[in-house]
């Protein structure tokens, strides 16, 4: 099992979920989440004072899901969550060891 | 501990000492017989001039002032408009512009400025201010509580409305005035010295100013200084002490590092559209009549903000690429700032320029802050005192007496001398301000200190002064 992390463009969520759906994700967490990487921020100016916005929005999604799933998981992420523009974002993908569900108490593939 | 309990002290002394002197001072007098009608009493003070040329022609007396009902609700629509400028208005235009952590301090500021006036003024604030002249420098104490100033007309000041209705109109500028300078030190001053420092401000610094310009006798007034609706008394006195609080409080912490841009632009978007509709009581009001000058007013305060706000826009589009929603609300405050002194005396065309010099030198003044840094939070000085003063230029460049033939001209009108007297009231308010604010900081500052410690300012004065939050 995999946890595949995504930090995207904000108006490319509605995308991004409706694709990892239709490919089989079962669920996500969403978190509005600031930062910067070669995008780099904007300007903002109030009454002539000039503000540098270093960490500009993004939302993290994180999803889990068993090693089969990860390749079209990550390939499906990366085509709808791209605009080609600098600052689309990242995928990270980690190892996961355990999941339980609260309700029922499953555990591992079975709990995902 | 004991010295916050010290204080507890101080504050509850100054109340009683309040609730046993009103009596003795003759405020229940008025529930009395009145030995002297309050109207013959004023008169007997200052004799209006048709009490001066009667006895020549005929030795009758002269019929009482007759109030007039058109006029009365004017006032009194405009001094609720006047209150509506300082609460909600300004409260929400400087609340929006702070940072999140400081909303409700900086509102409550402007609200309890109204609370604090609206109880300084009765008691004695307005007989400093209006009451009968002690050597053109003061009015005298005849008029505390209140005492004489009932429902018969004034004719010195108003004389087709209640004397108190011109009280409770001249309240709302008392008001907002010291409501003004709370832009300058936001986000840094105890709320304890800063309703000391409201207090003593008022009494020492607005009623004298107010007595000058306004009051029969002010020797601002007799020196044919034109101030319709209070650009010397309200905005250079509240702008300049402004610049004397920046000075003495010095900068925010992490003032030029940290982010400090506005919490909630719409707040004050808002904030500034309540200070324009505000702004009709305030300068139409100023005519204390219902009639064609106050209708002259309303419109040239109108052209004007809506010039300055251009004209801010404008200068900020040129110069830093954008125009923007502050930018926008900052103007048209500018530009109505400006107007106040003129807008009896100027026509509309006039206002059009009043209007696109004051957006254009308040942006630069506010551009120019901070490459001087002092750290006028708010800009009290740059908009209220830049755009006072010039303002009150103005009036001595665009006066016509065609628009107000109690008035007088101005430069652009064949009289040049005016813009000298002008620029005296200028240069007085400007002295008087600045000393007598920097004065009493100091003395509040030496006292009980002025400032917040640095981690009450790091959490925030919502929580340190006040143990809430604006958002929870």
């Amino acid at each position: 099992m995999k946890v595949i992390e995504m930090i995207i463009k904000p108006f490319k969520l509605d995308e991004v979920k409706d694709a990892l759906i239709e490919i089989g994700v079962q669920g996500m967490t969403v978190t509005e989440v600031k930062g910067f990487g070669r995008q780099k921020g904007h300007k903002e100016t109030y009454r002539g004072t000039e503000y540098t916005i270093e960490f500009v929005p993004k939302v993290k999604v994180e999803v889990a899901v068993p090693d089969g799933l990860v390749p079209k998981v990550v390939e499906t992420i990366a085509r709808a969550a791209k605009t080609g523009t600098i600052g689309d974002g990242k995928i990270f993908v980690r190892d996961l060891q355990n999941v339980v569900r609260i309700r029922t108490g499953e555990t591992g593939e079975q709990a995902l | 501990m004991t010295v916050s309990r010290l204080y507890r002290v101080a504050i509850l002394s100054v109340f009683v000492w309040a609730l046993l002197f009103a009596p003795a001072s003759g405020l229940w007098a008025q529930e009395a017989p009145v030995a002297v009608p309050p109207a013959a009493s004023a008169q007997e003070v200052v004799p209006a001039q048709p009490v001066v040329a009667a006895p020549a022609a005929t030795p009758a007396p002269v019929p009482p002032p007759k109030v007039d009902t058109g006029d009365t609700a004017w006032v009194l629509t405009s001094s609720a408009l006047v209150l509506a400028m300082t609460v909600p208005g300004l409260a929400i235009f400087y609340g929006g512009m702070v940072r999140r952590k400081n909303a409700l301090n900086t509102i409550l500021q402007c609200f309890v400025v109204a609370c604090l006036i609206g109880v300084q003024w009765v008691l004695w604030g307005y007989s400093l201010a209006f009451g009968p002249d002690k050597a053109h420098l003061i009015g005298g104490l005849e008029w505390l509580g209140l005492n004489g100033v009932g429902g018969d007309p004034n004719a010195d000041y108003a004389a087709t409305i209640p004397h108190q209705a011109f009280m409770v109109f001249q309240l709302m500028f008392a008001v907002i005035t010291p409501a003004l300078i709370t832009g300058a030190f936001a986000e840094r001053m105890k709320f304890s010295a800063f309703v000391v420092f409201i207090l003593l401000w008022a009494t020492l610094i607005y009623d004298p100013l107010a007595h000058w310009v306004w009051a029969v006798g002010g020797w601002m007034r007799n020196l044919g200084a034109l101030d319709f609706a209070g650009g010397t008394v309200v905005h250079i006195s509240s702008g300049v002490a402004g610049l004397a609080c920046a000075l003495v409080f010095g900068k925010r912490l992490g003032y030029g590092t940290e982010r400090m841009s506005p919490h909630n632009l719409p707040l004050t978007v808002i904030g500034a559209g309540l200070l324009w509709v505000g702004w009709f009581g305030f300068n139409a009001g100023s005519a204390v009549a219902s009639n064609a000058l106050a209708t002259s007013a309303f419109v040239v305060t109108n052209t004007a903000a809506a010039a300055a706000a251009l004209a801010w826009m404008v200068a900020e589009w040129v110069y830093h690429g954008r125009p923007t929603a502050l930018g926008a609300a900052s103007g048209a405050v500018a530009g109505l700032v400006a107007i106040t002194p003129a807008s009896g005396f100027v026509g509309p065309v006039s206002s059009i320029w009043i209007g696109v010099g004051a957006g254009v030198l308040c942006y630069i003044a506010v551009v120019m802050k901070n490459r001087l840094g002092y750290d006028d939070a708010l800009d009290a000085f740059g908009i209220h005192g830049v755009g006072g003063t010039w303002g009150a230029l103005a009036t001595g460049l665009f006066a016509s007496k065609a628009v107000n033939s109690a008035g007088a001209d101005g430069l652009f009108f064949g009289n040049p001398a005016q813009f000298g007297i002008q620029a005296v009231a200028v240069l007085g308010s400007w002295i008087f301000a600045f000393v007598g604010t920097y004065l009493i900081l100091k003395v509040v500052d030496m006292t009980m200190g002025l400032r917040v410690t640095d981690d009450e300012e790091r959490a925030g004065l919502d929580q340190s002064q006040h143990n809430e939050a604006a958002y929870s």
